[in-house]
């Protein structure tokens, strides 16, 4: 049977963890090589860098760090953030990245999704969603979410997956950092929409969110940062908990 | 001992390279290569793929002599080679993945899409999933039965003899997903995804 997954966020900039784990036994807590692989040694099912560098003199550092972890961990790892094109796609991917998650670009441009779907195969391409709810519907935001594209989610879900998307990432921007919980509706709709794996994201606070993302949202992955962040919960002990609740997890 | 690892520009082989640097530490060579007379010349192969099976069967044929030195090392000399996801799949006579295309005929059978039961089944079927061995296999050796492997494709092997099934996983039918004819071996899921276990896989696979 197929188990849901959990997957752990690190949020890198300058090729630096912002946030993290914070183990007293971690060496250097800001280096996302040594986090990524305490949490694929914890039972992480994948890895998750989300690269939040600003400035374009530094986007450079997120190689280093994808070549280096792919190096020490192998389970699959998806990085994302200021994906733009084809050619920075295939950047990643030499550099040892199993996935791509590209958010901004494959609004303007929708193509990117579709060549690179067929160049290196829908498997490694995720298209993030970020969605904010307007009235009964919900809007794509890009730009981290500064920008409202005001195309609605669930059409553009449906869009993505016909273009080649293996995977679809969602994250409610209403929910994100409030630690209340995935946008459970959000969730379902999108999920009950499109017949390719819907990963939740933004909201959680306790390993109860994590059944609810998996239970009610339909989701077959979810993802969370903060949670994990400053050792609150371990992998470890989410899994055990989806376990004790009948979520079918690799254990 | 070397191993080559068939560089044939088709998607992502970062990780293949890495999980098996990472096994083979100094004991073993690993080189990753199209070269021919490299192929020809090491003790094993792995075939790795990713995309679809027509692009994965077009980039092999873009390289000339390719999939000749491939057959005379895997059916005429019997030399030890690892399939792995549409690596396997292209040991099939045809697969119908974009349109039907011509695999290696090293394992007869077809490669068609995975029934996903009118979307009750997502696909592409990603993630972890436990294998169920039905085969002692060589590359199996130390792996439990119901270990967890990690998958990511929507179509599926279907060998027309069954007994060169080695494992079978359940996703909306039992899937294949590992075979073992002689001295050929695939594995539908990545073993260099798949954690320590799939590290050991490789590392069977390697002390053949």
């Amino acid at each position: 049977m197929l188990k849901n997954r959990i997957i752990p966020c690190l949020d890198v900039k300058n090729g630096r963890v912002v946030k993290g784990i914070n183990f007293v036994d971690l060496k250097d807590a800001g280096d996302p090589v040594e986090q990524a692989k305490i949490y694929s040694d914890g039972g992480a099912d994948e890895i998750c860098f989300l690269d939040i560098t600003a400035s374009n003199e530094n986007r450079d550092t997120i190689y280093d760090v994808v070549e280096k972890t792919s190096k020490k961990c192998f389970v699959p790892l998806t990085v994302g953030g200021g994906v733009r094109s084809v050619e920075d796609i295939k950047k990643l991917l030499n550099c040892g990245a199993d996935k791509v998650s590209i958010n901004t670009a494959a609004v303007e441009n929708s193509k990117v999704v579709l060549d690179s779907s067929k160049k290196f195969g829908s498997q490694c391409i995720v298209v993030a969603i970020d969605a904010k709810k307007n009235g009964d519907k919900w809007e794509v935001f890009t730009h981290g979410g500064r920008n409202n594209s005001g195309i609605d989610a669930l059409e553009y879900a449906e869009q993505m997956e016909k273009n080649g998307a293996g995977e679809l990432l969602v994250t409610s921007m209403d929910r994100d950092g409030t630690q209340v919980g995935y946008d459970i509706d959000l969730m379902s709709k999108i999920s009950s929409k499109v017949n390719i794996p819907v990963i939740a994201s933004g909201g959680v606070g306790n390993l109860d969110h994590l059944v609810d993302g998996i239970k009610l949202g339909k989701a077959s992955a979810v993802l969370a940062a903060s949670i994990f962040h400053y050792g609150k919960h371990s992998v470890k002990e989410a899994k055990d908990y989806l376990d004790s609740k009948g979520i079918p997890v690799r254990i | 001992m070397n191993v080559t690892i068939v560089d044939y520009k088709s998607g992502n082989i970062s990780s293949v390279i890495n999980s098996f640097k990472e096994v083979a530490k100094d004991k073993v060579s690993i080189e990753v290569t199209s070269d021919l007379n490299k192929i020809k010349s090491s003790d094993k192969v792995v075939l790795p793929g990713q995309g679809s099976f027509k692009s994965c069967v077009d980039a092999l044929n873009k390289i000339k002599g390719l999939v000749d030195t491939l057959n005379e090392f895997a059916i005429n000399n019997k030399k030890p080679l690892l399939g792995i996801c549409v690596g396997l799949q292209m040991f099939a006579d045809v697969g119908y993945e974009e349109t039907e295309t011509k695999g290696l005929g090293w394992i007869s059978g077809k490669v068609s899409k995975i029934d996903n039961q009118n979307g009750e089944y997502k696909l592409p079927h990603i993630g972890w999933n436990q294998i169920n061995i039905v085969k002692d296999s060589k590359i199996f050796k130390d792996i439990e039965n119901n270990s967890h492997m990690y998958f990511v494709h929507s179509y599926e092997f279907v060998p027309n003899d069954k007994k060169v099934i080695s494992a079978t996983t359940d996703y909306s039918s039992n899937i294949v997903c590992s075979v073992e004819k002689e001295n050929i071996f695939g594995t539908q899921f990545h073993p260099e995804k798949s954690d320590r276990i799939g590290l050991k896989i490789i590392d069977n696979f390697i002390n053949l």
